[in-house]
């Protein structure tokens, strides 16, 4: 117990950063995977061919892989960047495919009659997408979209191997030099991320109940 | 767009007046010079992304053949690559086969009578989820890897996070069986535990085994934590092949196909299950939709 509270500190810093990847990374797969799910219903054959591709591709590919190429494989293109910056790519470029995926079964639940009226009034597809059907879509979206941003949060665990001190890494290093407290210290971090996902889980009920709109 | 859906398509009736999808009507004419303008541009772009990364790596030396040549030779594939592969399918047999035995034990726990073992399951279940089964990988790897090695603490990790998953999907395969299914058991005198023996979870089990597979996938995927805590599953291996051709990301490439041809077939599988369970008119259950307190999706 008493370490948990000595090193209370390094593990709430460790939170910190583990908060900082999971945001960045959220906006960054949320903004990937609206724009993916956007080509995968366009009418462009070559453009719909790309966004399929990426989404199997990163769905069926192991994260660590994906950390592994990017955080050691960027440097070997000269390409230098931050630990923290490879280890948010790693995560959105995983995470975008599954948004990818909710939004565009978001899209499917929007009713048929909203996209002909669009089109009807004279709408581009684009015009259609921007302003009829992705903001129904995102709605049906948000609880799917909530759980990925949970899984999101707990995979930034990963980052734990690819030098980023967060708070999975501060169980590591502090169980190595104090291996009497292990059960204490799993319980807090464990514990932290409970909380940290039930945040966000609250977050998302909170907009589901702020943008549900009867249809 | 995938084989099987062509093949689906020619199967139904086809109804040439309905437009493919929602967003756009079947073109006129003047709509498709513009499509095919669209398409152009797009194609363009993607093309122009693609040979922009590929001129990158070109420009790095990624494509020399110095870089691929260990994947010609057999002798990487037999010592190296394959083994890796075993032991990666050995980690994620046994993980899938234990989570379901222990997705089975929390969900009996969920659906107990009593009320406080309810909530021990409840509390236990929602936790595991919560948790980065790194972290739960690294605390028994950490406390007791000494005795147990590498692979059982990646086991025990992946089987406690997946059987809380599991046990989720597997109460809202139950509750998917028809209402009709569990009254006419218990009117015919049947106790509970026959009423769930007997008649619920024979149907369920067809219900969710699309959800279980697409389980599996996530299971062989997070097999790939096994490398951090040193197990030598196929990324550990290719790591050796990196080191000593200093090609990492061919490797990462190689490797990568390897885990999607496996998910691949495993996702066919879910798919194939899935079309028959609805040819033949009984209910699925959609991973999307099961309902919990805090949904943790297969990702």
């Amino acid at each position: 117990m008493h370490v948990l509270a000595d090193h209370a500190d390094d593990i709430l810093t460790a939170f910190a950063l583990t908060i900082r990847l999971a945001a960045m990374s959220a906006l960054c797969a949320v903004v990937l995977g609206v724009i993916l799910a956007a080509m995968r219903v366009s009418p462009s054959p070559p453009v719909r061919l790309a966004a399929t591709s990426y989404v199997n591709v990163f769905r069926n590919t192991p994260l660590l892989l994906l950390f592994i190429l990017f955080v050691f494989g960027l440097p070997t293109l000269n390409l230098q960047m931050s630990f923290y910056w490879r280890a948010v790519i790693a995560l959105s470029a995983y995470t975008a495919a599954f948004v990818c995926e909710a939004v565009r079964s978001g899209i499917n639940t929007v009713d048929r009659g909203q996209a002909e009226a669009a089109r009807a009034i004279g709408m581009t597809f684009g015009k259609t997408l921007r302003y009829v059907v992705l903001p129904q879509a995102i709605r049906a979206a948000i609880p799917p979209i909530g759980s990925i941003l949970i899984a999101l949060a707990r995979n930034t665990s990963i980052a734990e191997a690819f030098g980023n001190r967060e708070a999975t890494y501060q169980l590591d290093s502090l169980a190595r030099d104090f291996p009497d407290a292990l059960y204490w210290l799993f319980g807090g971090i464990a514990l932290g991320y409970v909380i940290l996902c039930l945040l966000i889980a609250a977050v998302f009920r909170l907009l589901e109940h702020r943008l549900a709109v009867g249809r | 767009m995938s084989a099987g859906q062509v093949a689906g398509s020619r199967r139904r009736r086809r109804r040439p007046t309905q437009p493919k999808s929602v967003l756009y009507d079947a073109p006129g004419p003047s709509y498709r010079r513009h499509q095919l303008m669209v398409s152009l541009v797009g194609g363009l772009i993607v093309a122009g992304v693609v040979a922009l990364v590929t001129w990158k790596l070109a420009s790095e030396g990624i494509f020399d053949s110095a870089k691929w040549k260990p994947f010609n030779n057999q002798k990487i594939w037999q010592n190296t690559l394959i083994p890796g592969l075993k032991l990666t399918l050995k980690a994620a047999g046994l993980s899938i086969a234990l989570s379901i035995v222990a997705g089975v034990i929390f969900c009996a726990g969920r659906l107990s009578e009593l009320r406080a073992v309810r909530y021990l399951f409840v509390v236990i279940v929602e936790v595991l989820r919560a948790t980065p089964v790194l972290l739960l990988i690294l605390f028994f790897f950490i406390a007791w890897g000494k005795t147990l090695g590498t692979l059982w603490p990646l086991v025990i990790g992946l089987t406690l996070y997946n059987g809380a998953v599991l046990s989720e999907t597997f109460r809202a395969g139950i509750a998917a069986v028809p209402r009709g299914q569990r009254e006419a058991a218990y009117s015919v005198g049947m106790s509970k535990s026959q009423v769930m023996r007997l008649v619920l979870i024979p149907q369920a089990v067809r219900a969710m085994l699309p959800a279980i597979i697409s389980q599996c996938v996530v299971v062989l995927k997070d097999t790939s934590l096994g490398y951090i805590v040193s197990y030598q599953e196929l990324i550990r291996r290719g790591r050796t092949i990196y080191e000593q051709y200093d090609n990492i990301i061919p490797t990462a490439i190689v490797l990568a196909a390897m885990y999607i041809a496996v998910n691949y077939l495993l996702s066919r599988l879910a798919t194939f299950l899935e079309s028959q369970q609805r040819r033949r008119g009984r209910a699925t259950v959609d991973p999307a939709t099961i309902e919990a307190p805090m949904e943790s999706r297969a990702i």
